[in-house]
């Protein structure tokens, strides 16, 4: 469970977030979605613990994020954080084995070995493997950061649009890997996602929270809390939300 | 394997190649070819594979923690900080042991280069040619403290002797303190991963677990003991730490655990290759080793500014 107790947050002099308090329970995805600026990323890099708040507490499945230790944190929480830039030269396979750092120190295990693999498989870098980063074009490499981050094997897993530079196939593939790893099982993983496009939303998110100048406009079920009128206020603009092929998409009206 | 084959060959080559040349004619009648051995030749080499192999570690943990492949410790301004440090305990406590004044020179080195870190967050990271540049300055200014200093206090042949790397006056017993280099490199090895992390940025390294503030501060305190180390017993020497780690980064990819080595070799073995052509050149004078470097370093360094592919180093 992600528990935010009227957290706040302040850069510089300015409010980035205010008085925020959440509270969702494991599995499925959840998408952060709002305007420009709405103070999503901060949110992410908040539940993470890599943000200190002016006020406010952060618990993630019983742990203080805030004060827990990095070793700690990085067990509980994965955080993809947006536009990574990439200074070194590494293959596919050695950023991914990075994401199983705080299990195996430098001595990667059988198991470890395991799971990067796995990780590669899933994310449909298997030829790509032993390419280096910098060979990669933009959606190549986004993809392997999030096997990066899905290999550290933490329950919660948080993506800051980690679908920006993929194409239609790709933007499918991830989501629908997603889709999978969140539902109830052995294994099962939660995921929050800020996401962009609202008809992804529509489609995968099983929650949304929806934020706007560094407030909570409203969270709940998708179904429920997504309509047209909440989000037509929410970015301040006319969007409906129309079926279409048995799919709900969201245009612009 | 065939690597390291080709790699302890070359070592060796040149290792023969120091230990014969010189201006004393070892087989010659007048005089103890074994004792210049001991005494000269061999400490010569021996500091010249260190500070090259120092350097070039420097280098890459320096690039590392500021994600910047184009800068090195004497391009973020910590050599003229040692300088600065190593001027000071001069002044106040001429008679220090030479321990002392290099624990100072590191001190010095250290703050210096966390004050440039400050600086660098604030510096735009869209453009990495940026970021050396206002290393340049920055060590620049401190430069010219140093100079400033040493010309009020009469110390400035000092400056010289710290500011060019060579090795002639290097001799049995006055040359110990390099070996330092050799434990730190050993410690820098066996951080390579946490390194690496810094690498990926703040953000994705302590997604992942680092503790990254305590691994930067650590890195750059084997940075400014490395440097102090130089500085104190053969002189700075230029473009080392940036050169050799962008070599072995192009030819084999940045996971330091493997690569570390192969960065402390071709930085030890560059910088003997460079004293022994300084010794050739016009025999039987010499040209400082971090005088051959520096030609050969600013080639290499222009072609790196052109040939380098903007987004690969962010």
């Amino acid at each position: 469970m992600i528990q935010l107790d009227n957290l706040s947050i302040t850069k510089n002099g300015a409010d980035i977030l205010r008085d925020v308090s959440l509270k969702f329970g494991q599995g499925g995805i959840t998408a952060l979605i709002g305007p420009n600026g709405a103070g999503k990323s901060t949110l992410l890099n908040a539940i993470a613990g890599l943000i200190t708040p002016s006020q406010g507490s952060v618990t993630v499945e019983g742990c203080d994020m805030i004060r827990a230790r990095p070793p700690e944190r990085a067990s509980h929480v994965a955080l993809l954080a947006q536009n990574e830039q990439v200074t070194a030269r590494l293959t596919v396979r050695d950023l991914v084995s990075f994401g199983r750092w705080t299990h195996h120190k430098g001595r990667p295990k059988d198991e470890d070995h395991r799971k990067i693999e796995e990780s590669i498989e899933a994310f449909d870098l298997v030829t790509l493997a032993d390419r280096r980063l910098d060979e990669l074009s933009g959606g190549q490499r986004q993809r392997a950061f999030v096997a990066m981050a899905w290999a550290q094997e933490t329950p919660w897993l948080l993506l800051d649009e980690p679908l920006s530079a993929l194409d239609p196939r790709h933007v499918r593939d991830i989501m629908d890997r997603l889709h999978a790893l969140t539902r109830p099982g052995e294994n099962q993983r939660s995921v929050v996602i800020v996401l962009h496009d609202l008809s992804v939303t529509a489609r995968y998110a099983d929650r949304i929270v929806a934020l706007k100048n560094g407030q909570l406009v409203t969270t709940g079920p998708r179904v429920l809390a997504m309509t047209g009128p909440m989000l037509s206020d929410l970015f301040g603009t006319g969007l409906a939300i129309e079926r279409f092929g048995g799919r709900d998409v969201v245009v612009p009206c | 394997m065939k690597l390291w084959l080709y790699a302890t060959l070359t070592l060796a080559l040149l290792v023969g190649a120091s230990c014969l040349i010189g201006v004393a004619d070892l087989f010659g009648s007048d005089l103890d070819g074994q004792m210049v051995m001991v005494v000269s030749r061999l400490p010569r080499t021996f500091a010249a594979l260190l500070a090259g192999a120092g350097l070039a570690l420097a280098g890459v943990v320096v690039q590392m923690s500021v994600q910047n492949r184009l800068v090195e410790p004497s391009l973020v301004g910590t050599p003229e900080s040692a300088m600065l440090g190593l001027l000071i305990v001069t002044l106040i406590a001429p008679g220090a042991a030479l321990m002392v004044k290099m624990s100072v020179a590191a001190g010095a080195a250290l703050v210096g280069t966390l004050v440039f870190l400050w600086l660098a967050r604030h510096v735009p990271r869209r453009d990495p040619v940026l970021l050396p540049l206002v290393g340049l300055i920055y060590g620049g200014i401190i430069g010219a403290a140093v100079l400033w200093l040493a010309w009020t206090t009469d110390l400035v042949q000092y400056i010289g002797v710290w500011q060019s790397g060579e090795f002639s006056g290097v001799l049995q017993g006055r040359y110990e303190l390099l070996w330092i280099v050799a434990l730190v490199a050993t410690l820098v090895w066996l951080a390579a991963d946490r390194i690496t992390m810094l690498g990926l940025g703040e953000d994705a390294a302590r997604s992942l677990g680092l503790d990254y503030r305590q691994t930067l501060l650590a890195g750059l305190i084997l940075v400014s003991i490395i440097v102090a180390v130089v500085v104190v017993s053969v002189g700075s020497i230029p473009f080392v730490g940036l050169v050799v780690p962008n070599i072995v980064s192009r030819w084999r990819g940045d996971n330091l655990r493997r690569n570390l080595p192969l960065v402390a070799w071709l930085g030890g073995t560059m910088v003997l290759a460079c004293d022994i052509i300084g010794r050739i050149i016009r025999f039987p004078y010499e040209i400082p080793a971090g005088t051959v470097f520096a030609v050969l370093g600013a080639a290499v360094f222009l072609w790196l500014l052109h040939a380098a592919p903007r987004r690969s180093h962010g």
